[in-house]
């Protein structure tokens, strides 16, 4: 499995779907060999020992408490999973102080990675490679792009079939402004594998369009959810005649903030006690503080930056309504997590997640009106609020990781077929 | 002796249109689409079917009969869209083997909740069958078959000799749909659907995995016959639309009908019968006992298609609150605009049972989910609550 971030540090979704397979796998009894980058500069990372870049090659496994079948290899590496080239070039420096240039520690190549996203990204595939070679497992399971050059190589030196996991595409992050190399990579990934597993329907007709992936290939394994009854624990929030409305996803193009606050304007015409929030961070959180202050809305929009641990947790429990207004959106865990923490969900049609539910609200991401005519509606009438919440509380227990780690095996079942 | 009694249910609700809390007219309804449904039904259904029934009467002269049940927002559409068929239902009155039943005229949930208002419905909806029909009748039957021993108590009161009900397991028991019944202490008939016999046309006539498919009118009338001997009477009450819109032309359900009578007719002890004729012809053999609402909706033959849910009864409740205020007005648009809100169909929507498994429920539903029906019909409901009472919205929790 050539994976992403594991708790307490996720970033996202993908984050998200690669521990809640892992772990679903896990439970299932599989053997799961993790590879993930490991930030070199992180201080926070105190859960597992560090080992230095020259030891790269023989990066020795760790294991994570409760996980018992899992073994995990970090590769030194500042990768992360929603970065994009101009931002890489922009934390080089960083990076370029924490990795002491010696030859030997790029795997052969030149520890200069600092500059160039996409250096960096083949670097990680030779040390993935020759990580491999000591390696047993069937089936090489690859998550979004920048691990695909990675999967193919392990396959390539392996003999093992190609698993690509398709969370998002270019075309979802940056609209129809692609970033050509990245969608070489996607192409190439998609091309190579044996099985390529989408997030939801939307996601496969994107793959089969732009990719020009063969139908038989890809096959759809929707994300889960885990309900943890941790934030029943809270206390309850201060009792408020404030209702909140919130947004809380990266603050980014693909996530649609301006129609959420195009909406929030339209609703304080008519509601005046209720407040917005958007919780995140994201190339596009200056804009829309600025925006909202241009639309004289600013004192009711508050930002509270990256939440993360029981912060989230306490913004669902305060929240009366979560709203998704994504412009394009593979899946969405996000309103999972609401529906899980009791908060009634609006959603964009663009999204796969509105593929597998049904009690939830759902717009077009463009229909700002018949956003503010939902948010409004929602805030005006408690049944309704009861009745999303009861069945949609209901709906989401359904969707388990177990469920979707079963499809997944089944997946690798074709995959190991495929290839013999 | 097996009599053999149909009935038919026509009914079209004023379905609204897309009404965002943002709009303030009083256009409440969407008269295009409303025409359109009206005059596609018409063409596949009203119009053959009211041929053939026709025919049939005159092919058996006379022994074929049928009963229909027409609310008044049905003919309301018809007269303005689709006169003809008006016309048709005319000349089956008058070869006085069609009877027309007496329901509310806003196919309402009214009982439930004002019985002013259900009182006032029902007398409207006798009052237009008279003027189109010249005759009234002597038997009732409520929304969806919605009855308890209450419904048969207002029944009475307003004169009917008899009510139509669910022949429900969990009421008979052991015993059989095909008698007829009385409440208790109550000098009025109920005549009981006999839902296996009524189903298999109305539900299971085209489903090609069914035993029977496919069902022919000999095989049917041999099912009938069977009932010759313990039982009086084979009530086969369905939605009229079963006839060519349910079940298309093509699946020979009106080939069906066709043959029907006279297959039933070859049975010497057989016969058809309209309800009030049943309710004549026999006496009532056992009470018919149930405080519980039942209806003919769903597997449940409860309310909880229209009542299951929050939103509904909300929705129900809201509507009902605004009584007094709309009719102190003295607006009659506004009124009128009031009673077709309260059609059942507005509340069918909202019902979140089954929603997920899209059933039966998502076919006959105008909306994508049960939370558009009713952010659209609260938000209607609103510019009504503006109109009564001047000022204030319909009340909002906090």
């Amino acid at each position: 499995m050539l994976g992403w971030e594991f708790p307490p540090f996720i970033s996202g979704g993908l984050g998200t779907a690669c521990y809640g397979l892992t772990r679903a796998l896990d439970q299932l009894g599989h053997e799961v060999v993790f590879v993930l980058p490991q930030p070199v500069d992180n201080r926070s990372a105190t859960h597992v020992q560090l080992k230095s870049p020259n030891d790269c090659r023989t990066s020795p496994a760790y294991q994570i408490h409760g996980l018992q079948h899992v073994e995990f290899h970090g590769i030194p590496s500042n990768l992360q999973p929603y970065i994009s080239p101009g931002d890489f070039v922009q934390q080089a420096p960083a990076a370029e102080t924490a990795v002491p240039n010696d030859p030997q520690s790029a795997g052969g190549m030149t520890g200069h990675y600092g500059g160039d996203l996409f250096t960096e990204v083949r670097r990680y595939a030779k040390i993935a490679a020759q990580m491999a070679i000591d390696e047993k497992f069937d089936v090489v399971h690859a998550h979004d792009w920048m691990t695909y050059p990675a999967g193919i190589a392990v396959s390539a030196i392996s003999g093992k079939p190609l698993v690509v996991h398709v969370h998002s595409t270019e075309f979802d992050r940056s609209g129809e402004l692609v970033n050509q190399r990245i969608y070489d990579i996607e192409r190439m990934g998609i091309q190579n594998a044996e099985k390529v597993i989408a997030v939801s329907y939307f996601t496969r007709n994107i793959v089969l369009k732009r990719y020009a992936a063969s139908a038989a290939k890809v096959e759809v394994v929707y994300n889960a959810i885990d309900r943890n009854g941790e934030h029943d624990a809270l206390p309850p929030p201060i009792e408020r005649d404030e209702k909140i409305v919130l947004f809380l996803g990266r603050i980014t193009m693909q996530k649609g903030p301006e129609y959420f606050l195009a909406a929030a304007r339209k609703v304080l015409e008519y509601e005046k006690n209720v407040r917005f929030i958007m919780a995140g961070s994201g190339d596009l959180i200056r804009r829309s503080i600025e925006m909202a202050a241009q639309m004289g809305i600013g004192r009711k929009v508050l930002f509270t930056g990256f939440l993360r641990g029981d912060d989230v947790a306490r913004v669902y429990k305060m929240a009366d309504l979560y709203v998704m207004p994504s412009v394009s959106e593979p899946f969405g865990i996000a309103p999972l997590e609401a529906l899980s923490h009791d908060v009634p969900v609006l959603i964009s049609k663009q999204s796969g997640v509105s593929e597998i539910l049904t009690h939830v609200l759902k717009v077009d991401f463009w229909d700002i009106d018949e956003m503010a005519n939902k948010i409004i509606a929602v805030l005006r009438h408690p049944p309704l609020r009861a009745t999303l919440r009861e069945h949609g509380q209901f709906e989401v227990r359904r969707l388990t990781w177990q469920g979707a780690a079963r499809n997944c095996v089944e997946v690798y079942q074709k995959a190991i077929a495929a290839l013999n | 002796m097996a009599s053999v009694c149909f009935y038919f249910q026509v009914h079209q609700p004023y379905r609204l249109r897309r009404y965002s809390v943002f709009d303030t007219t009083d256009a409440y309804f969407d008269d295009e689409k409303n025409a359109e449904i009206c005059r596609k039904v018409a063409g596949k259904c009203y119009l053959p079917a009211n041929q053939r029934i026709l025919e049939l009467i005159k092919r058996h002269e006379g022994r074929f009969c049928v009963a229909y049940s027409l609310t008044g927002v049905v003919l309301d559409q018809l007269e303005a869209f689709s006169p003809e068929v008006i016309e048709s239902f005319q000349r089956l009155a008058e070869t006085g083997c069609a009877e027309f039943l007496a329901e509310t005229y806003y196919h309402s949930l009214s009982f439930l909740y004002s019985r002013e208002e259900f009182v006032a419905q029902v007398e409207m909806q006798q009052e237009k069958i008279g003027r189109l029909f010249g005759k009234q009748s002597t038997t009732f039957r409520n929304t969806e078959l919605i009855y308890n021993n209450d419904v048969a108590q207002a029944a009475h009161e307003m004169g009917y000799r008899a009510v139509l009900a669910e022949g429900a397991d969990h009421i008979l028991g052991y015993r059989s749909p095909n008698f007829v019944y009385c409440p208790p202490k109550l000098p009025i008939k109920v005549l009981l659907k006999n839902f296996r016999l009524s189903d298999d046309i109305a539900f299971r006539f085209s489903n090609r995995s069914w035993p029977e498919w496919p069902l022919k009118a000999d095989k049917f009338a041999g099912w009938v016959n069977q009932v010759n001997g313990n039982g009086y009477t084979v009530n086969l009450f369905m939605d009229y639309e079963t006839l060519g819109e349910h079940q298309w032309e093509d699946t020979g359900i009106f080939d069906f009908l066709d043959h029907l009578p006279g297959e039933i007719l070859k049975h010497a002890d057989n016969d058809f019968k309209m309800p009030s004729n049943v309710a004549a012809s026999y006496e009532p053999v056992g009470e018919f006992d149930t405080e519980h609402l039942i209806s003919w909706a769903d597997t449940e033959r409860d309310l909880s298609a229209w009542l299951g849910n929050e939103m509904q009864s909300n929705a129900l409740q809201e509507v009902y609150n605004l009584e007094s205020a709309v009719k102190a007005k003295g607006d009659e648009a506004l009124l009128s605009d009031w009673r077709r809100l309260q059609t059942s169909d507005h509340f069918y929507y909202m019902c979140t049972k089954y929603f997920a498994d899209g059933d039966v429920h998502k076919y006959f539903n105008p909306y994508e989910s049960p939370y558009d029906s009713y952010i659209n019909f609260m938000n209607v409901l609103d510019n009504v609550a503006v109109r009564a009472k001047g000022t204030a919205a319909a009340s909002r929790g906090a």
